[in-house]
């Protein structure tokens, strides 16, 4: 008689994962049986201790040099050495976005609050410790998904994982406490075109299921180099899981959705988005590209190579017309996404030199992400009466009402147009020197092509330098208006999350070698293939 | 391993950050720590001045310290002649910009009581300048490409800052004009920097190890477009030279002595160096285009200086000729005009320094940049009247005066060089000759109009120089006069050096040098 067999699970190896799902579901608990005025007290140490819990755990398994080598989970989760530097980035990012979350006024009362309705009201004028905590809980869950979806080790976990992640942001995108019909509208935007996105990437995973005969990656990876690679249901299948992908990291023709997103929602949540999801997706575009589809590189690089063109003009051009600052950080974060692809595609014959493309890769994500998040944490603090100053013209002068948050927000911004002496300069260094280097080796199929996205990079760098500078010119050539907005006093939380924000980009401006270092040792070892 | 040149790039940052943290309402305070600052800078480069060899090795005061191992990058530094002298000019400078610049921050109303100048940060300016410093004592003196290009880029900050928040009533959109551009022409360059590395293949920014390693002509013509068009917007050459008078316009008075007299030098300086050196082929093949675009910048710069009614944009495009003249000396590829070029570097920053400052001192006054508001102040103010006379007289390279020199050996080096063996730069030496008469008419008829004639009625208010004011021109129109008649000891300097790249680009090189400092 055959008994079926029990998976075998690495507890120890997952073991980050499991901590941030299990504090979710604790999460969830205290939202049904906790008393009300307790909640919040819970969950914020909850949510922060475990998001450190799971970092002190990919700590120690880096740190004890046990880096598994095989796939964990029966191969449903691959916890490799670039797995575990994103699974850092991201809960530090996360953490950091908790603090910011942390803050009170973010967040709506109850999410069904009609715009306007005395519900609303009712909700602003009860006194404290009616924040909408089940915010922390939905938090940890997309936590949980991002550091999933860039570790899946096939088609279909993958796939769990991206929904895990997206579920709960569509609903915290609709959070936002004032503004709400703007917010409404990107939670609602942002789940019809995601379900949508993850309905191509469902349909690609099974044509590439019917073509393969499985849904892992490195199946997938040998059935491309015995078949034929020309298979209809393959093209088809690498089409529909390329939208997908694309669409999450936001590059163009995809990336409608962002700009409205990130304005809409709140802007806690947005820095969540702009980096722990970005990081997260790219991670798993990597993973999808690199180990799926290695053997389909001279296929997949000529496609990507225009998405990633296309994504960098986009993004920097239409940047500069927005009168919005969190929509042309949005625009900005396109750019970056793009600029991010350019990375994506350096790759080479010999596992060395991969290693130091993935190396770019990564160290790019890390430094964007902190940068990101200390620039919208500034967002939070510049306030009108109605809300957070979006509008640029509110900006003017701000670098004499406020010289140092504005001195801190001009140094993010030339970090985001890579700037020399700081993080985002080498960041980008990073990803273009790959890319030229791919392309100067003998016999690469895309050859001089390389040389010319790069130069398509470094123009759309200094178009994209445009819109950064307009903002500092506002902020410090110009007067302040009469009745221009308050700057809110920070946090203790916000003070924390902007000098740590500072602290990476300037650090990293002067010695880049702290961070490489450490893309290095999680780069050398590549992907379980 | 010397650490003399590390410790000179420190002393700045460091005193920046201490006129940073001052508390408030110490403007006094930051304004003689800037001082005292920039004068230790400027001792500590005669002391590295001293210990040159001119001599001696290439590169003297040599450090390298690993920065970046993964990319291969290492904090290099080490001057040649070259750098020396354009150090020295930076660190000779800066004092007297700190001088200049004393009150400029503190708002300037004119005589009958309008604001010129709105009250701003001193601490900002200060630190800014002295940040700005450090920038440009480490652009000449870094050895490794990619440190230059950090350097190259980074110091565009401080001085965006300085025109944007210091400037004149366009100060903004001329700011920006600045940054763009410049921005644009670096990250072409970025481009060719890591197509460098990656052709060279030796895994390394240093310099002199690339000298000679690019071989295929067709990747050299890559590199060098990707080089020449940063320094050609740096430098700058018609034409992209566009940004120059909106930047040098706008900007203070001081922070213009620095654009023109030391950031623009980086582009014609990376020429030198880097374009030449890098990929002798490439600018050979080059040479004539380039000689063309000279020629015109020259000519053109010119003629647009002599209808310019704002007195600083008309140094501004006085300056675009004068850097016509330097490139050309440049690519003229014999040793005479290179070492001519790199004299007129120098001399440049110099005369025009003073040109800046001393109109600088007359915009003050009167709270107008234009020509048509002066007349008359030779009577009332007779020192400033005859300082800024001998800085316009600099101007137009009267023999005496130092930019004569360098001027001279830019063109009798183009006219007689063999490099090419056809007539076309001798031709160039020839057209480029008409602006010295070009140059007579925009300075003695600015000089016409400014001093001479009927005394303007806001004029007559005018008081002379003050003490500081004095300290501020006297030194550099002593330096004018000085090289003027005694170039050798920046020849002697720039000699070697200059030589040093021609035998890189494999010219030969003639006896016509002796001539040359003989002058």
């Amino acid at each position: 008689m055959n008994s079926i067999p029990a998976p075998t699970i690495e507890y120890g190896t997952l073991a980050p994962l499991l901590v941030v799902f299990a504090a979710a579901v604790i999460g969830v608990l205290v939202e049904a049986f906790a008393p009300r005025y307790l909640r919040k007290a819970i969950h914020v140490p909850l949510t922060l201790l475990s998001l450190l819990g799971a970092f002190a755990l990919v700590l120690v398994q880096v740190l004890r040099g046990r880096v598994s080598t095989t796939a964990s989970a029966m191969g449903a989760v691959a916890v490799d050495g670039p797995a575990l530097f994103i699974w850092g980035v991201i809960l530090v990012l996360s953490f950091v976005c908790v603090l910011l979350i942390n803050d009170e006024g973010h967040f709506v009362a109850s999410a069904a609050a009609v715009p306007g309705s005395a519900d609303e009201e009712e909700a602003e004028s009860m006194s404290g410790g009616v924040g909408h905590t089940e915010v922390y809980p939905l938090v940890l869950f997309a936590v949980g998904g991002m550091l999933l979806f860039p570790a899946s080790h096939d088609l279909l976990t993958m796939f769990v994982a991206l929904e895990v992640m997206s579920l709960p942001l569509y609903l915290l995108c609709g959070l936002a406490r004032r503004r709400r019909l703007l917010s409404q509208e990107a939670s609602m935007k942002y789940f019809l075109l995601g379900a949508f996105s993850s309905a191509f990437f469902l349909y690609g995973t099974a044509m590439v299921y019917g073509y393969a005969g499985t849904v892992s990656l490195p199946g997938i990876n040998q059935a491309l180099a015995v078949g034929a690679s020309l298979d209809p249901l393959l093209m088809i299948g690498l089409a529909l899981l390329g939208v997908g992908l694309l669409f999450k990291i936001g590059a163009a023709p995809f990336q409608a959705w962002k700009p409205d997103v990130y304005q809409g929602a709140p802007t806690p949540i947005t820095a969540l988005m702009a980096s722990g999801t970005l990081v997260a997706a790219v991670g798993a575009v990597l993973r999808v590209f690199w180990v799926g589809l290695g053997n389909l590189d001279w296929n997949w690089r000529p496609v990507i190579w225009v998405v990633a063109a296309l994504t960098m003009v986009v993004g920097s051009v239409l940047a500069i017309t927005q009168t919005e600052i969190k929509r042309m950080l949005a625009y900005s974060s396109i750019a970056h996404a793009g600029f991010l692809l350019v990375g994506v595609m350096a790759t080479f014959a010999t596992p060395e030199q991969n290693a130091v493309s993935l190396k770019a890769v990564l160290f790019y994500l890390a430094v964007y992400g902190f940068t990101t998040v200390g620039a919208f944490a500034i967002v939070t603090l510049v306030r009108d009466p109605g809300g957070e100053a979006g509008h640029l013209s509110r900006w003017a002068g701000l670098g004499k009402r406020a010289p140092v948050l504005a001195g801190v927000f001009a140094f993010f911004l030339l970090a985001f147009a890579g700037i020399p002496l700081t993080s985002g300069f080498f960041g980008k260094y990073a990803v273009f020197a790959a890319a030229l280097n791919s392309g100067t080796q003998p016999g690469d199929s895309m050859g001089g092509w390389m040389a010319g996205l790069v130069v398509v990079g470094v123009v759309a760098s200094a178009v994209a330098a445009f819109f950064y500078v307009r903002v500092i010119v506002l902020m410090f050539f110009s007067e302040p208006a009469a009745d221009g907005p308050a700057i809110a006093v920070p946090t203790a939380g916000t003070v924390a999350v902007i000098a740590l924000a500072l602290l990476v980009t300037v650090g990293v401006g002067l010695y880049p070698e702290s961070v490489l270092g450490v893309a290095d040792d999680a780069a050398s070892s590549l992907f379980i293939r | 391993m010397s650490p003399w040149l590390p410790i000179l790039m420190a002393v700045p940052v460091v005193g920046a950050i201490v006129v940073a943290l001052l508390p408030k309402g110490s403007d006094k305070l930051a304004k003689q720590v800037t001082l005292l600052v920039s004068l230790l800078v400027l001792v500590l480069t005669g002391v590295v001045a001293a210990g040159f060899k001119p001599n001696g090795d290439r590169f003297q005061f040599v450090a390298e310290y690993n920065w970046i191992p993964s990319f291969g990058v290492k904090f290099g530094v080490g001057v040649d002649g070259v750098a020396l002298v354009l150090i020295a000019l930076s660190a000779v400078l800066v004092p007297i910009v700190v001088l200049a610049s004393w009150h400029d921050a503190d708002g300037v109303k004119s005589a009958d009581g309008t604001v010129i100048a709105p009250k701003r940060s001193v601490k900002t300016y200060f630190s800014l300048l002295l940040v700005l410093e450090t920038m440009m004592i480490g652009v000449f003196a870094a050895t490794d490409i990619f440190l230059f290009y950090v350097f190259f880029e980074a110091m565009l900050i401080p001085m965006y800052f300085m025109i944007g928040s210091y400037g004149g009533a366009q100060r903004s959109y001329a700011a920006v004009k600045f940054l763009l551009y410049s921005l644009f022409g670096g990250l072409l360059m970025l481009v060719a920097v890591i197509g460098l590395y990656f052709v060279a293949g030796k895994n390394t920014f240093m310099f002199p190890q690339l000298i000679g390693v690019i071989q295929d002509p067709a990747m050299q013509k890559w590199l060098f477009a990707g080089f020449f068009i940063a320094f050609a917007i740096k430098a700058p050459l018609w034409p992209v030279h566009t940004w120059l008078p909106d930047a040098a316009a706008q900007a203070p008075a001081g922070a213009a002595v620095l654009l023109v007299g030391v950031l623009d030098k980086v582009g014609t300086f990376g020429m030198l160096r880097f374009c030449l050196e890098l990929f002798p082929e490439a600018a050979k093949a080059f040479t004539m285009p380039i000689v063309v675009l000279a020629v015109i910048s020259i000519i053109y710069g010119a003629i647009v200086a002599i209808g310019q009614n704002d007195m600083k944009r008309l140094i501004a495009y006085t300056s675009i000729s004068h850097f016509g003249f330097i490139v050309l000396g440049v690519f003229a590829m014999s040793d005479v005009a290179q070492s001519g070029a790199a004299l007129y570097m120098v001399n440049h920053g110099f005369a025009t320094g003073a040109l800046f400052l001393a109109a600088g001192f007359l915009i003050a006054r009167r709270g107008s940049p234009y020509i048509e508001d002066y007349g008359g102040v030779q009577k009332v103010a007779p020192m400033l009247a005859g300082f800024f006379l001998v800085a316009g007289l600099a101007g137009l390279s009267l023999p005496g005066l130092s930019s004569f020199v360098s001027e001279f050996m830019v063109m009798i080096g183009t006219y007689s060089t063999e490099a090419h063996g056809s007539g076309a730069l001798t031709a160039a030496a020839v057209v480029s000759a008409v602006a010295v008469i070009l140059a007579a008419v925009y300075i003695l008829w600015m000089v016409q109009r400014v001093l001479n004639g009927p005394t303007a009625e806001p004029v007559k208010a005018f008081k002379d120089l003050n003490a500081r004011e004095i300290w501020v021109l006297a030194p550099l129109v002593a330096l004018i006069i000085g090289f003027g008649f005694f170039p050798k000891p920046l020849l002697d300097v720039i000699n070697p050096s200059v030589q040093e790249t021609l035998t890189n680009v494999k010219v030969p090189v003639s006896t016509i040098a002796e001539k040359g400092t003989g002058q």
